[in-house]
């Protein structure tokens, strides 16, 4: 990567402004001459145009994708089914920010344990059916109760009761505060759909509230939609048509990419980057993300239960070898906090773990052992490149004093035979949008997704501390600490975090581009637009 | 039994099928079952929770012995219905003939545009080669198709998708087809894979057309042909076609069965909606309703088609028909 592409990046993340930006590329074009073509178009900013089509060629998708949003299955359901054609009650914006979307407003009550989301009127279904509290109650029960087969049916369980709260106003009245929750109603699994007669969602034919509405959709192999001319979002959406369609092959999509079949394509082969690089008319979208890879250990088993041993094995990991080989320097490399840089509540956590086999074998003593052995499993499915970073792994760990065994296990069933069963493994996160989120799912103790069987009785206090907390300086007080708990004693590793590296032909334009959810948070069609100047 | 040998074998024929696919359907059955994981765990993945895993699985019935499952499957399959994929929900049926139905379709295409190809193209090539056999030409022939067959057939894709698609832009390397397109959109969409499916199979065919003819016209009986004057393509085609005819017919019935069931690596790199995938995707999320569909039509189109080889040998050669 030239220093112009971090550089690039970093305005598109909004880490630098567009002046810094344009100031320091000035120092860099001094050296080298950069062709116009070059700058991100998030940096050349324009205005939106009307007109036009994208076709998003997606990585996922398969015959049998049901249109059930609790069984959502990958990023193609998640962006032409939930993004482009239905709303939730309320949008993460690129920045990380929440607003309304079905909801025109909301606010919390009673320590955040009780929210009334205010109901946009004059918003209509691809029918003509206008949205009712009604949807907006089965759309979200849908998901909850004891047949219940959604995905995001533990998130909800937070939830005591919903109801009609005045003509236009839903309320939730919740188990306990949920500080966060305005954001969970932002999940991709939550869309508003319209109800049956009966009770219950109908979901007999694709249709929402959404930019696009579906115009052909044949699971697997491709869904077209055009533009709503009633949508309530004004002047969206941009196109007038988009088209999803499923490409799995990663060489197959970068080729329909470089003839002209599709303008986007999602997840780029990282081995192949730099030859799409060098082609003029494509250019490379490299969006941080939330998503992360770790190795994760039980810290309620041998010998993992040993603070000394946890922190022996997080020097004795070859972190930026990592980064720089395995994931040929697309990845960041991590610091043992499973909360990404760009969100909001981030903390610093030093001291910056790096390879060390001195100080891991320090600590080893200190825990009153010579060498440690750890049996590490690893499948492709855990993440892409578990196999090569757990060799390196092995091959610098030796020398600290930790002994691994590598056992490979089968990509079949990795989420039901290793995850949250064995003590050490590799494990694909996509993270969430905030840290109250993200740690009441994967740290606190209970927590369905708690992998490292974390339970530090500081965190715990804090968690549910900051949980209540209305200041935000304090609160962002306690969040550091609890980032630095998870940072000193928890057992995940986190050998990257990730970027959504996509890319697009030359006439796709976007603003800044959020990296929360897939697809710009899955809203790509409706923010996008092209130029085809 | 019946007098007439042909009706007899196809009778036959239709009997052991009928076992095969019960076998088939069982095999793949209890196979599946072995796999780790089953539907519930795998479409829910990394956000399976215990409660939803066992709610899923109640409602698809799931928790019942496989047996009783396998016995309501095959009752369901008996009285015409193929069920409903796993992935239907409250409100939204998914039918399983619904959704092989609509790949099937485009499966059969691709083969049957391949098929059209590449059989006249190679048994003629091979009596080509048969003929002139030892010259300079069918040398040529001989080793270009016999490369064409030896690389991976994924790896004769990217090339020819590189050359014809990338580098001159003459055919599109997507092959993303549906029936609403025009015609000539769809011959071009295909032209690609079948290309690519026309280099793979057309190997096997030719060379066995070339031995077969050669084996025969080494024979005492077509020297007397020879002796009596016959002119060369007489020979060829009424003397010694019709004894070659067995094995060809076989190799072609099996490259036509691969056509259907074995290019799910070439609908992979070109995106086409076959069912090989289909049925990839359903064994990845153990959906086996759609499992069992697909391996059932991959059964019966081997049976269908080896059936038909057979017939053919033996209708092409009195003496079988009428054995002592």
């Amino acid at each position: 990567m030239t220093e112009f592409d971090r550089l690039a990046g970093m305005v598109m993340r909004g880490a630098i402004s567009r002046r810094d930006f344009l100031g320091r590329t000035a120092a860099i074009s001094a050296l080298s001459v950069l062709p116009a073509a070059l700058i991100a178009p998030s940096v050349a900013r324009a205005e939106p145009k009307r007109g036009g089509k994208i076709r998003f060629g997606m990585s996922d998708g398969s015959a049998t994708d049901s249109l059930d949003p609790g069984l959502w299955p990958g990023s193609f359901a998640q962006c032409a089914l939930g993004g482009a054609m239905c709303n939730n009650l309320t949008e993460i914006l690129p920045d990380g920010s929440i607003v309304g979307d079905i909801a025109e407003s909301f606010e919390a009550a009673d320590n955040s344990s009780r929210w009334v989301f205010k109901i946009r009127s004059g918003v209509t279904f691809h029918n003509g059916k206008s949205l009712t509290t009604d949807d907006v109650i089965h759309s979200i029960q849908h998901h909850m109760g004891k047949d219940s087969k959604s995905a995001a049916k533990s998130l909800l369980e937070q939830i005591e009761e919903i109801k009609v709260d005045g003509p236009n106003s839903v309320q939730f009245k919740l188990k306990g505060p949920s500080p966060d929750f305005s954001y969970m109603m932002a999940d991709y699994h939550l869309p508003i759909l319209p109800s049956k007669l009966g009770g219950g969602i109908d979901i007999s034919a694709p249709m929402g509230t959404g930019a696009f509405v579906m115009q052909g959709y044949s699971p697997g192999n491709s869904a077209k939609l055009s533009r709503n001319p009633n949508y309530h979002k004004e002047n969206k959406p941009y196109l007038d048509e988009v088209e999803f369609i499923p490409i799995l092959d990663v060489a197959a999509r970068a080729n329909a990419l470089m003839t002209g079949e599709i303008d986007f394509m999602q997840d780029c082969d990282l081995k192949t980057l730099g030859l799409l690089k060098r082609r003029k008319e494509i250019k490379i979208q490299d969006i941080a993300s939330t998503r992360h890879y770790t190795f994760d250990m039980n810290t309620q088993l041998e010998p993992f239960n040993n603070p000394d041993v946890r922190e022996a094995i997080k020097y004795a990991f070859p972190r930026d070898e990592i980064i720089e080989k395995v994931f040929l320097g697309t990845a960041r490399v991590g610091n043992d906090n499973n909360v990404a840089s760009s969100m909001k509540f981030f903390a610093e956590t030093p001291p910056q773990y790096a390879y060390d086999p001195a100080k891991a074998k320090e600590l080893l003593k200190k825990a009153g052992l010579e060498t440690v052995t750890v049996n590490l499993s690893v499948a492709e499915a855990g993440f892409p490149g578990a196999t090569d970073a757990a060799v390196l792994f092995k091959a610098r760990a030796e020398a600290a004093g930790v002994i691994v065994n590598i056992v490979r296990e089968a990509d079949d069933g990795y989420w039901s035979k290793i995850f949250l069963q064995k003590p050490f493994y590799a494990v694909e996160w996509y993270g969430r949008a905030t840290v109250d989120w993200l740690y009441s799912t994967t740290m606190i103790d209970g927590a369905p997704w708690n992998t490292t069987k974390f339970n530090n009785p500081r965190f715990e206090e804090l968690y549910k501390a900051a949980r209540s907390e209305a200041d935000d300086t304090k609160k962002a007080a306690m969040y550091a600490e609890m980032q630095q708990i998870v940072h000193d004693d928890g057992g995940m590793i986190t050998v990257a975090f990730l970027s959504y590296l996509n890319a697009v032909s030359e006439k796709v334009r976007f603003g800044d581009v959020g990296g929360i959810f897939p697809g710009d948070n899955t809203r790509m069609a409706e923010r996008w637009w092209v130029d085809e100047a | 039994m019946f007098k007439n040998p042909a009706l007899n074998l196809v009778l036959t024929r239709i009997v052991f099928g009928v076992v095969s696919l019960l076998a088939v359907s069982a095999i793949i059955f209890f196979t599946i079952s072995l796999l780790p994981g089953d539907f519930a765990s795998e479409v829910l993945g990394q956000s399976a929770t215990p409660e939803v895993v066992e709610s899923i699985r109640r409602q698809l019935g799931l928790n019942e012995p496989l047996l009783s499952r396998y016995i309501q499957w095959l009752l369901g399959f008996l009285s015409g219905d193929l069920g409903l994929s796993y992935a239907s929900s409250d409100g939204q049926f998914i039918t399983v003939s619904s959704v092989v139905g609509d790949r099937l379709g485009y499966s059969l295409l691709l083969a049957g545009i391949t098929a059209l190809i590449a059989v006249p193209v190679s048994v003629v090539l091979g009596i080509f080669c048969a003929v002139h056999r030892g010259k300079f030409i069918e040398r040529v022939l001989n080793s270009s198709t016999l490369a064409s067959i030896s690389m991976p057939e994924f790896m004769v894709a990217y090339v020819l998708m590189f050359f014809l698609g990338v580098q001159l832009g003459w055919l599109p390397t997507l092959s993303k087809v549906d029936w609403q397109m025009p015609w000539t959109e769809l011959v071009l969409r295909i032209s690609l894979p079948v290309l690519t499916l026309t280099l793979t199979i057309m190997a096997h065919m030719l060379r066995m057309t070339r031995a077969a003819i050669i084996g025969v016209m080494s024979q005492p009986y077509i020297e007397m042909a020879r002796c009596k004057g016959l002119s060369l393509g007489r020979i060829v085609f009424k003397h010694a076609l019709p004894n070659a005819w067995a094995p060809i017919v076989n190799v072609i019935a099996f490259n036509l069965s691969y056509l259907i069931v074995g290019v799910v690596v070439i609908e992979t790199v070109f995106n086409y909606p076959g069912i090989g995938q289909t049925m990839v995707d359903a064994v990845r999320a153990r959906d086996v309703p759609v499992v069992q569909a697909c391996a059932l039509i991959f059964a019966a189109t081997y049976i269908v088609f080896n059936t038909f080889a057979d017939l053919t040998a033996t209708l092409s050669n009195p003496r079988l028909l009428y054995p002592r």
